[in-house]
């Protein structure tokens, strides 16, 4: 029997060590820490339940559990085999207990490719992984193929990069082997920078190896007998286990010199990101690792061409890596059968915002955002009504009611104003202002743009001055004509990926919610009451009691009233902080 | 900016950690966040110190330090505390948590209070959506925070 305890950021942060410290305590107690053995695994996805407890082999999925529950999970359990019934799921609808993670709404739908591992090994035990059929790609690549059949197998696959391009990995790979040079290097780009996402620290907290793996064969299918890691500094629980993985897998032959008797060297060394999302272009990935600011320069060359010390590069992404695996031992004629006709394979989204079930899904491209939201989500938090969901960050837009039944992939997130991009998938209800979307979106680039071409250093800044007027109530209908020319000029113009996407937050928000910017501009309303210039506080003096709670807890004493009377706000002080709002408890405050 | 001036033991510090990197100017960044974990900030002094090691110019360290978001120039708080403004917190309510702490603490964002106790952060997604708003204190990760919380937990580091 295996306790598998989830050690991934979220149910660490709800202390899960703690959790899995407690229950091999209580297995000691009772003399069975020889039988039963407790895992710290990667992520299992669902976060929002978090912290998970997983008892294998019967699949009982244990949520919300917290140290104090060990001892009963263990006594009732391991010791007495009665399952404890208050930490199992419950399901929303039917409102029954379900007890096998199999028939939970949030994993019906999905297909774990890239995630296989996650959740069900433990991360720091390259047994494990072996015993996962881990490094049977390696041995096959290395024992029966040659580097080109190892090319054509990826080619066949149809896999993309999964960073947020989507180029052909197959096609990279063959450019890259094509570019011949004394020496050659495999980049991982693990500087996960989108806010929103965070499938590759899942991947590399929770499977290492397979990153390692996978670096590995691409290697051996260039030529290249370096490799290195590009990761977030703020990432210490994945910087560690990567680590501890590179360590053992020396240990084990399968890094470093003659790599299981084949003649093939291939080492991996770690390069820290210091905060830049534009570091995630790879040509500021590479000036970044030579220790320069990480500013783009424009393609060609390409990395394929003069990269990293200004020798061929290959340049991919995690998720794109924990794919390239299974490919191998599996065959491409497996994996281009799951997918859509040219986006082929699996997707991992980290689902969040006003969505029941947040947390990281893995799905076949070609779901529907429908299935994605209603089914894997289990809908809109608090029975709302659904609105948008924002898709690829700051370089994506958002689809809206429409879009609920187009099948996700590549191009058809293309044809909608938005991109796949690395994956975040942002749910947002009637309570989020599509403007204030929009101009967070544009807050966040102007802080990132990295100031070396000017339609991107000082275009965002523009757009962002221009939405920030419209949210104060001072736009004007002219402006919406700036914010369109000026995106397309932006995207146009731009040296890098980064100001080439930028526009997109505010051009799909006005493409598809123009409606909303209208009333900004003439009514000046904000119907999310979100954009705080346009709204005013207003007691109603019929549902008022006269509690003095509002006036007592506002922090500009902008209330008055006599005790028991209705009261009143004086909007000339008031800050609109809302906090009246949420003290009063007879509903008597609404925003206009 | 005020001239710190550095203690032969620290320059000998510094001095040290760029030669375990070769004193190699590709190495900058590693170097920096060596350094930066060593005393807390990048003052300029410390730049200087850099810079002559690794045999570059002092504008060019400035460049890095200023580039990265990770690295600081102001020396943080003894309890560092960060907002995560990732798109997840934002919509679930993080700017209000921050604008609490902004009106508890009385300071700014990137700011110390004079006691040197707190400083204030934003930064992007640590990862744990599931709890957002999610807040740091040093490592403690404390989530679905609303801006009623704010004092008890700072209350917690206040004693």
């Amino acid at each position: 029997m295996h306790l598998l305890v989830c050690g991934g950021t979220g149910c660490n942060a709800s202390r899960s060590q703690e959790i899995a410290a407690n229950l091999k305590s209580s297995l000691k107690d009772n003399g069975l820490e020889n039988e039963v053995q407790v895992i710290l695994t990667g992520c299992f996805g669902f976060c929002e339940k978090g912290p998970i407890v997983k008892i294998m082999p019967d699949n009982t999925f244990y949520t919300e559990v917290k140290p104090e529950d060990a001892t009963e999970i263990i006594m009732e359990h391991v010791v007495k085999g009665r399952k404890v019934t208050r930490l199992l799921y419950t399901d929303p609808e039917n409102k029954q207990h379900v007890a096998d993670s199999k028939h939970m709404g949030f994993y019906k739908k999905q297909m774990r490719i890239a995630l296989r591992n996650c959740g069900y090994i433990d991360p720091q035990n390259i047994e494990e992984y072996i015993g996962a059929d881990g490094y049977a790609a390696l041995a096959k690549c290395l024992g029966e193929m040659t580097p080109e059949q190892v090319i054509n197998e990826i080619k066949l696959s149809g896999l993309r990069g999964r960073g947020g391009g989507g180029f052909p990995t197959g096609l990279k790979w063959e450019i890259a082997s094509k570019n011949h040079a004394d020496q050659k290097y495999v980049v991982c780009n693990a500087d996960e920078g989108d806010p929103g996402a965070f499938m590759d620290r899942s991947i590399l907290e929770g499977d290492p190896h397979s990153v390692l793996e996978a670096m590995t064969i691409n290697g051996y299918a260039i030529g290249a007998t370096i490799g290195v890691i590009y990761i977030r500094a703020e990432y210490p629980l994945a910087i560690n286990r990567l680590l501890v993985a590179i360590d053992q897998a020396h240990e084990y032959g399968l890094l470093g010199k003659d790599i299981l008797g084949s003649g093939f060297n291939f080492d991996i060394e770690l390069r820290y990101g210091a905060g830049a999302f534009v570091c995630g272009e790879e040509t500021a990935l590479i000036h970044s690792m030579e220790g320069l600011r990480g500013e783009p320069t424009f393609k060609p060359p390409f990395p394929a061409q003069s990269g990293y010390n200004k020798k061929p590069t290959n340049v991919n992404n995690v998720e794109t890596y924990a794919n390239i695996p299974i490919i191998i031992t599996k065959g491409a004629d497996w994996f281009n059968k799951i997918g859509t006709e040219k986006s082929k394979g699996t997707k991992v989204f980290a689902l969040a915002g006003q969505i029941n079930n947040v947390g990281l899904i893995e799905v076949p491209m070609g779901i529907t955002l429908r299935e994605v939201v209603y089914e894997i989500g289990g809908g809109i938090k608090g029975g709302k009504e659904f609105k948008a969901v924002q898709t690829g960050g700051p370089s994506g837009g958002c689809l809206t009611t429409k879009h609920l039944d187009t099948p996700i992939d590549y191009d058809n997130l293309l044809a909608s104003g938005s991109m796949m991009g690395s994956g975040g998938m942002v749910v947002m209800d009637e309570t989020s202002c599509m403007v204030a979307i929009a101009k967070f979106y544009l807050e966040f680039t102007v802080e990132e743009s990295c100031g070396k071409c000017s339609p991107c250093r000082i275009g965002n800044k523009r757009l962002h001055e221009i939405l920030e007027k419209i949210t104060k109530g001072n736009g004007t209908m002219e402006d919406l004509d700036n914010l369109r020319n000026l995106g397309r000029v932006i995207k146009d113009a731009s040296l890098c990926g980064l100001g080439q996407t930028s526009p997109n937050p505010v051009l799909s928000t006005i493409e598809n919610f123009y409606d909303e910017y209208v009333e900004h501009i003439k009514d000046k309303k904000c119907r999310a009451g979100v954009c705080k210039s346009l709204m005013q506080y207003v007691i109603d003096q019929e549902q008022c009691v006269g509690c003095t709670a509002c006036a007592r807890n506002c922090p500009v004493n902008a209330i008055s009233g006599e005790k028991k009377m209705p009261h009143f706000i004086n909007t000339e002080l008031c800050i609109k902080c809302g906090a009246c709002i949420e003290k009063c408890k007879f509903n008597a405050i609404s925003i206009c | 900016m005020a001239k710190v001036k550095l203690a032969e033991s620290k320059i000998n510090k510094i001095k040290e950690i760029c030669t375990s990197f070769g004193n190699k100017p590709g190495e900058a960044i590693n170097v920096l966040h060596k350094v930066q974990g060593e005393f807390g900030y990048l003052p300029a002094e410390v730049q200087e110190v850099i810079a002559q090691e690794l045999n570059v110019s002092v504008a060019q360290i400035y460049g890095i330090v200023t580039f990265y978001s990770f690295f600081t120039m102001t020396p943080k708080g003894e309890f560092p505390i960060s907002v995560c403004m990732g798109t997840a917190c934002y919509v679930r309510g993080a700017e209000k948590v921050l604008d609490e702490f902004k009106r508890e603490l009385k300071i700014g964002v990137g700011e110390t209070t004079p006691d040197g106790k707190f400083s204030l952060n934003c930064l992007r997604c640590v990862g744990a959506c599931g709890l957002a708003p999610v807040v740091l204190i040093g490592e403690k990760v404390y989530g679905r925070l609303t801006p009623d919380g704010v004092k008890d937990i700072l209350n917690e580091y206040r004693s």
